[in-house]
C-alpha cells in the first residue's frame, strides 16, 4: 500500500476544528456513480457517532439514463445535527458534485457560499456537453461565491488503487471513486470509518479484490483530505442531545415492512402479502420476503389486481391480509376493494404514493392519493385511512392499520409516500412487551351464527373462517341481506346496509386518539398537516413560535374518520393553513365536513416542503 | 361524502341497530337487530346462511344444497352442472367445511350460492386470484373455482393463465356457452367467427380462442373436458379433477337456451353422440361411433379419422392410444384442437400430470426459513440493523 494510505505525515494532520450544530449534504453524481451508498453509508455512521439524521434520496426513474447527462443524476440528501431535527434540510450547505451534469442540476440549491467538492476529472469536453455548459464553470463565473474545492477524484482513486496493486480493470478501480468521494468528507465531518469498512468487509466478502479495492479507495480519500493542502478546516458535529435509549436507523418503507409483521404477531396470525413490483412500494416485497420465518406469506402476482385480491382471500382465511402498491396500483385496485367493504373482510392496502396523475414521477414524492382512498370507488365504498408522519412512524401507524381492520371488518388504506419510503431518520426502538395486542375473535358457535349479525360496539359483523364447521355461509359483491348475508336487491335494505356500512366506518372514530395541538390551543394560526408534511411544517411552527408569533400546528394520523376534536381545534384558530403536495385535498375535505374556510397551500414539485416555504406562507397570515 | 358521514362519531350505528332495515328511510317495525331481529324476507326461503352441523355418518347430495333458490333460467345447461357437483362431493368424503366455491361474475358464477360449503362469490374475473389467496394461506381447504367463457378467459384471462401455472390445487370449471348470458346475449371470447349477436349485427370479426388451448399453454397438469347433460361422464370428470393434486381445469360445454340454444347440439345430441363425440380414455385406442367402427391415426404429423373393419383392414391396434400422463403437451394439445366437423369433438381427461403445487412450495419454504433461522423473534427483528444507545 502506499505511504499516503496508511502513514499520513504527521504535520499534514494540524487542521483548524470547527464545530457545528446542524450540516446539510448533498452528494450528487451519475446514476452509476454510487451516491445512494455513499449517502446511505454517511447517514448511518452520522446516525451510530450519535447525531440526529434525516435523509433525502433524490433519484432518477431510469436505472441508468446516458452517463452524463442531466436526467441520470442521482442525489442523496442528508441532514444531520446535534440537536433534534425533522427534515433533511432546506438547503445542502455542502455539494458534492462528481460531473458536470450533477453540478448543473443541483448547484441552485446550494445555499450562498456554501461549499462545493467537485470532481475535476470529468469536467471534460464531452461531460460538459451532455451537461449543456457552453463553458467550464470551472473557469468561469458560474461558481464565484461559493466555497469551492477542486479534486481531482477520479486520477487520484485511481492511482491510489493501482499501487496498492489492486488487480481490477480500470473500469472496476473506477467504480471505487465513490468511496474515495466519502472518505473525503468522513475525514471533513470527523467521522469513523470503521462502520463502513465493515459494512465493505462484509458485503464484499464473496470478491476479496473488490472489498480491498473499496478499503483503499476510503482509506485515502480520507488520508487525501488528511495530508493534502485543499481543505484548512474540518469540522465537528457533536452527538445530539434526544430521548435516551436505543435508536436504530431506519427507512419509512423498512418500518412499514416490520411494522405490519409485527402487526400479524400481535394478531396471532400469518401475515399474507399480495403484490406487484412497483416503484416505490417494492422495497416493501422485498422485506418481507426475507422474513419467511415469521410464517410471513409473499405473493408476488401477475398483476395489481390480483395481488389485492389474493390478500382478500386470505383475509377470508383468517390472514393478515395485506396488499402495497402505489398510486396507479391502487386505480387497479379499487373494484376489488369495494368487494373488500362489501364483504365487511379486514384488509390493508399500502399506498406509497408518488408523483401522479398516470406513470406521473415514479421515483418523487406527492400526496395527491388522498381523495383516491377516501373517495375512489365506485358506490358509498367506505374505507378508513391512516397515514404516517415520519420514516419512524411507518412502524406505529402500519399496527395501527392492521387493528383497526380487523376491530371494525373493513379495508384500511394506509398512505405512505416516496419521501418517508426512503428517508431514514433514528427510530427509537420500542420493547415487545410494550406493543398493544391486537384481539381478533372467531366465530365458531353455529347456534347463533349469522354472517351478517352485528356488535354493538363495533357494528361490526363476526369473522368466521373456512374450515369452521356449522359456520358455511356465502359472500360475495351482490348487496346483502342483514343478519343472513344472503343475496338481496330489497330497497330498504339497500339503503339500511349502505348507512350501517358507512356508520360502521364513522364508528371508527371512538378508536382515533384526539388529535395534539403543537403550541397553544388557541390562537391567530393553526398550520393543519397530514403525511410526510410532519417534519417540515413543525420546524416551521417552531421557528415561529421561537420568534413569538401565535401559530401552533396540528397533524392527523387519521383522515377517516378524523379524531372527534378536529372540528373544534380548526375553530380555535383565526386561520388554518394545510400545506400538501397535492391540489388541496384535505382542505377541500375540511371545508366540506367542518365549514371552515381552511387555505390550502399547495406544491407539487416531487419534493417535500421546505421549512422556509413554510415559514413564508405563514407569516403571509400573521 | 363518506367524511361527513351518518353522524361523525358513527353514533348514526346504534339507531341503526335499534331500528332495523324498515327504518332507516321510511317508517317500520322496530327490532333488536344485533340480537337477531325480523329482517325483511325479500329472498324467497331465506333463512341463516349456516346450517345446523350435518348428521354423522356419510353426506348426502341434499346436505350440500344451500337453502337459496336456484336462480337461473329454466332449461339452463347450468342445473345439469350443479346436480353433479352435488352429487359428487359426498363421494369425496370431505367435510362441508373444508370446501370452498369461488366464482367471478357471470351466470355461472353464481353457483357458489347453491352450495352448503364455504363460498366466494367475488368480481368479474378474479375468481383464480381470489382462490390463490385462499388456497395459498390455508392449503387444508379443497378450493373449486367456477367460472365462465367470458369471466375466465375474456375479464379474467390474465389470473386464468397465471393460477394454472403456479399449479395451486384449485379445481377450476369453465361453463363454456360462448354467449354472454348475465349481460343478455353478446358474443365472448369462444363465440364462433362470424356469429351475429347484440354486439356483433354483422358478425363475429374475432378469432374465438380455445380454452383448452389456452390450459395447456398454461401449463396446466390436469385438463379435461365435459357435456353438461351427459351428466354420468361429467360427474366422472368432476371426481377425476377433484382428486388431482394440482391444477385441474374442466371445460364444459354448457347450453345456454335463452341466447345461443343449441350451441353444441350438433354433436352433444343423444341421437348423434357417439358418431361425433370422442370419448378418451386413459391407455385405450382413440375409437368412436356408435359401432366404434371408427378411429383416430397420425398421418405424419397430423392426426385423421380412418374407417375401420374389413374394408380398410385397419382396427383399434391401428389408432392412437391416448396417454395423459406424457409430460409434453403436446399430444394434448393437439387433441384440443380437434374439432367437428372434421373431428369427432373430444370429452374427457387430456392431460393428468404430476408437479409440485405452488402451495405446498410456499409451507417449504416457510418450513425451511424456521429451519435455518429458527421462529422469528419480534424483539430480534425490531431491535437489528445499525443501532446505537443514546444515554
Amino acid at each position: 500500500m502506499s505511504a499516503i494510505i496508511d502513514n499520513p505525515p504527521a504535520d499534514a494532520r494540524e487542521r483548524d476544528v470547527e464545530e457545528l450544530e446542524t450540516v446539510t449534504i448533498r452528494f450528487a453524481g451519475d446514476s452509476g456513480d454510487g451516491m445512494q451508498l455513499t449517502g446511505t453509508q454517511f447517514t448511518n455512521t452520522s446516525a451510530i457517532v450519535g447525531n440526529d439524521i434525516s435523509t433525502l434520496p433524490d433519484f432518477p426513474a431510469e436505472i441508468r439514463a446516458p452517463a452524463g447527462s442531466l436526467p441520470g443524476v442521482s442525489g442523496f440528501q442528508l441532514n444531520f445535527s446535534s440537536r433534534d431535527i425533522r427534515t433533511p434540510g432546506d438547503q445542502p450547505n455542502v455539494l458534492v458534485a462528481m460531473n458536470p451534469a450533477a453540478l448543473k442540476v443541483n448547484l441552485s440549491d446550494l445555499e450562498d457560499g456554501g461549499t462545493l467538492l467537485i470532481n475535476t476529472d470529468e469536467f471534460n469536453k464531452e461531460n460538459l456537453k451532455k451537461a449543456d455548459y457552453a463553458s467550464n464553470p470551472l473557469e468561469d463565473e458560474t461558481l464565484r461565491g461559493y466555497r469551492v474545492h477542486k479534486l481531482p477524484i477520479t486520477t487520484v482513486n485511481i492511482r491510489a488503487l493501482q499501487e496498492a496493486g489492486v488487480k481490477l480493470s480500470r473500469k472496476e478501480m473506477d467504480r471505487c471513486k465513490n468511496f474515495f468521494a466519502l472518505g473525503i468528507l468522513y475525514w471533513l465531518y470527523d467521522r469513523p470509518m470503521e462502520p463502513t469498512l465493515e459494512w465493505i468487509r462484509s458485503k464484499f466478502k464473496k470478491n476479496e479484490e473488490v472489498m480491498r479495492a473499496n478499503e483503499v479507495a476510503l482509506k485515502t480519500g480520507y488520508n487525501f483530505a488528511d495530508t493534502t493542502e485543499v481543505f484548512t478546516t474540518h469540522y465537528k458535529v457533536k452527538k445530539a442531545v434526544i430521548a435516551p435509549g436505543k435508536y436504530r436507523k431506519i427507512t419509512g418503507n423498512e418500518a412499514t415492512a416490520i411494522g405490519f409483521v409485527t402487526a400479524a404477531e400481535l394478531v396471532g396470525r400469518p401475515l399474507f402479502y399480495g403484490s406487484y413490483p412497483i416503484t416505490p412500494a417494492s422495497d416493501i416485497l422485498h422485506e418481507l420476503a426475507r422474513h419467511k420465518n415469521f410464517g410471513v406469506k409473499t405473493f408476488q402476482a401477475e398483476d395489481e389486481i390480483a395481488a389485492v385480491c389474493a390478500a382478500i382471500g386470505a383475509s377470508f382465511t383468517g390472514h393478515v391480509g395485506l396488499t402495497g402498491t402505489s398510486g396507479p396500483g391502487v386505480a387497479l385496485k379499487q373494484e376489488a376493494i369495494g368487494l373488500a367493504v362489501m364483504t365487511e373482510l379486514p384488509l390493508v392496502i399500502v399506498n406509497v404514493q408518488r408523483g401522479g396523475p398516470s406513470t406521473g414521477l415514479p421515483t418523487k414524492t406527492e400526496q395527491a392519493d388522498l381523495f383516491q382512498a377516501v373517495w375512489g370507488r365506485n358506490g358509498e365504498c367506505p374505507a378508513i385511512v391512516v397515514a404516517p408522519a415520519t420514516p419512524a412512524e411507518c412502524f406505529s401507524v402500519a399496527i395501527e392499520a392492521v387493528r383497526l381492520a380487523y376491530r371494525y371488518m373493513t379495508p384500511v388504506f394506509y398512505l405512505s409516500d416516496g419521501y418517508l419510503a426512503n428517508g431514514a431518520e433514528p427510530w427509537l426502538v420500542p420493547e415487545v412487551e410494550d406493543l398493544p395486542k391486537i384481539e381478533v375473535e372467531f366465530a365458531s358457535d353455529p347456534a347463533a351464527f349469522m354472517p351478517y349479525a352485528r356488535d354493538e360496539g363495533t357494528l361490526a359483523r363476526p369473522y368466521a373462517l373456512p374450515g369452521t364447521p356449522g359456520l358455511e355461509h356465502r359472500i360475495g359483491g351482490i348487496e346483502k341481506q342483514h343478519l343472513t348475508g344472503n343475496v338481496n336487491y330489497d330497497p330498504e335494505n339497500h339503503h339500511f346496509m349502505v348507512l350501517m356500512r358507512q356508520a360502521k366506518v364513522d364508528r371508527a372514530a371512538q378508536d382515533v386518539p384526539p388529535v395534539e395541538v403543537f403550541g397553544e390551543s388557541s390562537g391567530k394560526v393553526l398550520v393543519l398537516g397530514w403525511g410526510s408534511t410532519y417534519g417540515s411544517i413543525t420546524s416551521a411552527v417552531e421557528k415561529l413560535q421561537a420568534e413569538g408569533k401565535s401559530v401552533s400546528s396540528a397533524h392527523l394520523r387519521h383522515l377517516n374518520p378524523f379524531p372527534s376534536n378536529l372540528g373544534e381545534v380548526l375553530r380555535s384558530f383565526e386561520r388554518v393553513i394545510i400545506p400538501e403536495m397535492n391540489l388541496g385535498q384535505l382542505a377541500t375535505m375540511v371545508r366540506a365536513k367542518y365549514l371552515v374556510d381552511a387555505v390550502p397551500f399547495s406544491k407539487v414539485k416531487g419534493r417535500p416542503f421546505q421549512i422556509r416555504e413554510i415559514v413564508k406562507k405563514v407569516e403571509e397570515y400573521l | 361524502m363518506s367524511t361527513n358521514g351518518n353522524g361523525g362519531n358513527g353514533n348514526g350505528g346504534d339507531e341503526l341497530l335499534k331500528k332495523g332495515v324498515n327504518e332507516t328511510g321510511v317508517a317500520g317495525v322496530g327490532g333488536n337487530v344485533s340480537g337477531g331481529g325480523p329482517a325483511p324476507e325479500s329472498e324467497p326461503g331465506s333463512v341463516v346462511a349456516g346450517k345446523a352441523a350435518p348428521p354423522p355418518g356419510k353426506l348426502t347430495k341434499a346436505d350440500f344444497s344451500s337453502d337459496q333458490e336456484v336462480r337461473w333460467c329454466p332449461g339452463c345447461g347450468d342445473y345439469a352442472i350443479l346436480n353433479s357437483i352435488q352429487k359428487v362431493m359426498p363421494d369425496l368424503g370431505i367435510p362441508r367445511e373444508k370446501i370452498v366455491f369461488v366464482s367471478g361474475i357471470g351466470c355461472s358464477s353464481r353457483f357458489p350460492y347453491y352450495m352448503n360449503t364455504y363460498g366466494f362469490h367475488s368480481i368479474h374475473g378474479r375468481a383464480p386470484a381470489v382462490a390463490t389467496g385462499i388456497k395459498a394461506s390455508n392449503p387444508d381447504l379443497t378450493v373449486w373455482v367456477v367460472t365462465g367463457d367470458g369471466d375466465g378467459l375474456s375479464i379474467g384471462g390474465n389470473h386464468f393463465m397465471h393460477a394454472i401455472r403456479r399449479n395451486l390445487d384449485l379445481n377450476i370449471i369453465l361453463f363454456n356457452n360462448r354467449i354472454y348470458g348475465l349481460t343478455k346475449g353478446q358474443y365472448s371470447p369462444t363465440s364462433e367467427f362470424g356469429k351475429k349477436t347484440k354486439s356483433t349485427p354483422m358478425g363475429v370479426i374475432d378469432y374465438p380462442v380455445t380454452p383448452l388451448s389456452l390450459a395447456i399453454a398454461s401449463e396446466a397438469t390436469f385438463v379435461a373436458r365435459a357435456i353438461d347433460i351427459d351428466v354420468k361422464h361429467l360427474s366422472s370428470m368432476v371426481e377425476a379433477a377433484a382428486r388431482h393434486k394440482g391444477v385441474s381445469f374442466i371445460e364444459v360445454y354448457q347450453n345456454c337456451n335463452i341466447f345461443n340454444d343449441g350451441a353444441f347440439d350438433s354433436f352433444t345430441e343423444r341421437s348423434v353422440r357417439s358418431e361425433r363425440v370422442l370419448y378418451l380414455e386413459h391407455g385405450k385406442p382413440m375409437v368412436f361411433g356408435k359401432n366404434r367402427d371408427r378411429g383416430i391415426r397420425m398421418n405424419g404429423t397430423r392426426p385423421e379419422v380412418v374407417q375401420l373393419g374389413s374394408e380398410t383392414g385397419l382396427n383399434e391396434n391401428d389408432c392412437l392410444v391416448h396417454d395423459a400422463q406424457i409430460l409434453d403437451p403436446s399430444v394434448a394439445f393437439m387433441l384440443g384442437r380437434m374439432e367437428q366437423p372434421e373431428f369427432p369433438q373430444p370429452v374427457g381427461i387430456f392431460r393428468d400430470v404430476r408437479r409440485e403445487t405452488y402451495e405446498d412450495m410456499m409451507a417449504q419454504q416457510i418450513e425451511d426459513a424456521v429451519a435455518r433461522q429458527g421462529r422469528g423473534q419480534l424483539h430480534k427483528l425490531i431491535h437489528s440493523g445499525d443501532m446505537w444507545v443514546v444515554e
